[in-house]
């Protein structure tokens, strides 16, 4: 009996060893599924929540990679949506309300005031207020203007009118044919609008009568008007408006314009904010110029269409320029006579 | 009806580029052209860790609220679908997206950058057969019933596409089982106290884990 108790010893050791080995095999199954710590122990270190508020701020580290050939983005475009707010909530309404609204006001102040007649009959005799180069000069450029708010504002509001208008097919023709022309025309008012600018620079220059202008409201509503050189001082503001806003309009365009020098998105958020601002607001002001040139001032339109103004409109709308050159007033059948010939070759007029 | 949508699981994501390869091969997009793409933060350092990153499909999408041809369009489904019809290469909606997604073949002068492109979720886009269909947007693998590719042929399942409620719940299931505090992305205590051998307890620090078993 004494000898078998060892074997038997044994063959219990075996089958003891045995279910143990089972047994481990089946908790380490048993382990895989259900111990939660496991994936936890091999899963890849994560970042802590600093560096994912700095992901969302739009911040990258040195060590940032991104496997997107000559990317330049981070991994959340943290000004998007700000850009976004602010053109689709302040911007485009602002350019409803502005463009809308002066037209409505002048719209009224025809209707309650009226156009401003000249006070005194026409004398006939005709004084050279813009030259062929400067008419030229700033027709070409109130075209290219007109073009580019007609396109700039289809840009910005044409889909909510004109596709259930004309339906896809027109719509996509219409629209590639709009980006093509404000991208391609743009560049070419920009460089007009500096020549012209900077010819008519010396007319420009604000003087101490200009503040009396201003204070009188430019003599717009009644009789009487303020004193005036050769350009007064609504005609000065407008000129240092183009000078100003125009320019950041042109300079935040031809950022937008051309991409190939590789500024990044949020350069061109900000361009788009300051032209579309600049835009609007300088469309509204030239409703106002267009109005003022045209209907609402009796013989001042055809200085820019013509060239000559005549005596009684000169000396009430420009007096101190009128005192400087009204000895070189000619009459306007000799203007008329003389037309054809002098073309192109017209004295250059004197400012005041 | 089901909101599609992609989640990458940053913790599983080994950066192999196997997404954006996938995704090129699917859709044979232009050359330069790679709608999906991979972020490395940290590279090199012990916290480093990738995402993979393509159109996102958001609910409340920037890229069709700033265009200004209604290049950009929603299905019922939420997968966000561009028409190349449209698209005068404005460049808007690159500007507004969050996660850089709308590519053009060009950038040239005169904004002439060429129409856009971006991910499809392998949905395609409109066109009048399926040929050109194929050759504007790529893959319509939606359509025949199967996911995006990128998501697909993910090696370690770090990607997942679909139904926004069953991989909101795959990803919830990996967070309980990670035991994170918040929400999987963050710093991961248990994970430390495993590795400092000082046990496996779930007392403290898995309250937002144990809510997310609650809610499913």
């Amino acid at each position: 009996m004494n000898t078998s108790t060892p074997w038997r010893g044994l063959w219990r050791l075996s089958l003891l060893i045995l279910a143990l080995v089972v047994s481990l095999g089946l908790a380490q199954t048993a382990l895989a599924q259900a111990d939660p710590g496991r994936e936890a122990a091999i899963a890849v270190p994560a970042l802590d929540a600093d560096v994912w508020r700095q992901v969302k701020n739009g911040e990258t580290g040195p060590n940032y990679r991104d496997s997107r050939f000559d990317s330049n983005y981070n991994l959340i475009n943290a000004s998007g949506e700000t850009w976004r707010q602010l053109r689709d909530r302040w911007v485009s309404p602002f350019g409803v309300i502005v463009i809308l609204g002066m037209i409505a006001v002048i719209g009224l102040f025809y209707l309650v005031f009226g156009s401003k007649k000249l006070d005194e009959p026409r004398t006939g005799r005709k004084l050279l207020r813009w030259s062929l180069v400067i008419r030229s000069l700033h027709w070409t450029v109130a075209s290219l203007f007109i073009l580019l708010a007609l396109t700039g504002l289809n840009l910005a509001y044409g889909k909510a009118i004109f596709r259930p208008l004309f339906g896809d097919g027109f719509w996509a023709a219409m629209m590639s044919g709009t980006k093509l022309i404000h991208n391609y025309l743009g560049p070419l008012f920009g460089i007009l609008l500096v020549i012209l600018l900077l010819r008519l620079l010396a007319h420009n220059i604000p003087r101490k009568h200009d503040l009396a202008w201003f204070a009188k409201g430019g003599g717009l509503i009644g009789k009487g008007h303020p004193d005036a050189g050769f350009a007064n001082a609504g005609e000065k503001l407008w000129y240092w408006l183009l000078a100003t806003a125009g320019i950041a309009v042109i300079v935040s365009g031809l950022v937008l314009d051309f991409p190939n020098y590789g500024q990044g998105r949020d350069t061109m958020q900000w361009a788009n904010i300051i032209h579309a601002v600049g835009a609007f607001g300088l469309t509204a002001v030239a409703l106002g110029h267009i109005y003022i040139g045209t209907l609402g001032t009796e013989a001042s339109f055809e200085a820019m269409a013509t060239g000559y103004v005549d005596e009684s409109w000169a000396k009430e709308h420009h007096n101190l320029w009128y005192e400087d050159v009204k000895d070189q007033a000619v009459p306007e059948e000799q203007l008329a006579a003389t037309r054809p010939h002098s073309r192109g070759e017209e004295p250059t007029p004197r400012s005041g | 009806m089901a909101t599609m949508k992609f989640m990458c699981d940053a913790e599983r994501c080994i950066e192999c580029n196997g997404c954006v390869t996938a995704c090129k091969n699917a859709n044979e997009v232009e050359w330069g052209v790679q709608r999906r793409r991979v972020v490395t933060l940290n590279d090199g350092e012990p916290s480093e860790v990738s995402i993979s990153v393509a159109c996102m499909h958001c609910d409340d999408a920037p890229c069709i609220a700033v265009c200004p041809t209604e290049t950009l369009f929603q299905r019922d489904d939420g997968i966000v679908l561009h028409d190349k019809d449209l698209c005068i290469g404005c460049g808007y909606c690159l500007y507004a997206c969050p996660f850089g997604a709308p590519q053009f073949p060009k950038q040239n002068a005169f904004g002439e950058r060429g129409k856009m492109d971006k991910c499809t979720f392998c949905a395609g886009g409109p066109a009048e057969t399926q040929e050109e269909e194929y050759l504007k947007y790529g893959a319509n693998r939606i359509a025949e019933g199967k996911l995006p590719l990128c998501a697909e042929m993910c090696s370690t399942k770090a990607l997942l596409a679909g139904d926004a409620q069953e991989v909101a719940d795959i990803f919830r299931q990996r967070v309980v089982q990670r035991g994170h505090r918040d929400g999987g992305w963050s710093d991961n205590p248990r994970r430390e106290r495993v590795r400092a051998g000082q046990g496996n307890d779930l007392s403290a620090a898995d309250s937002l884990a144990y809510d997310a078993t609650q809610q499913g």
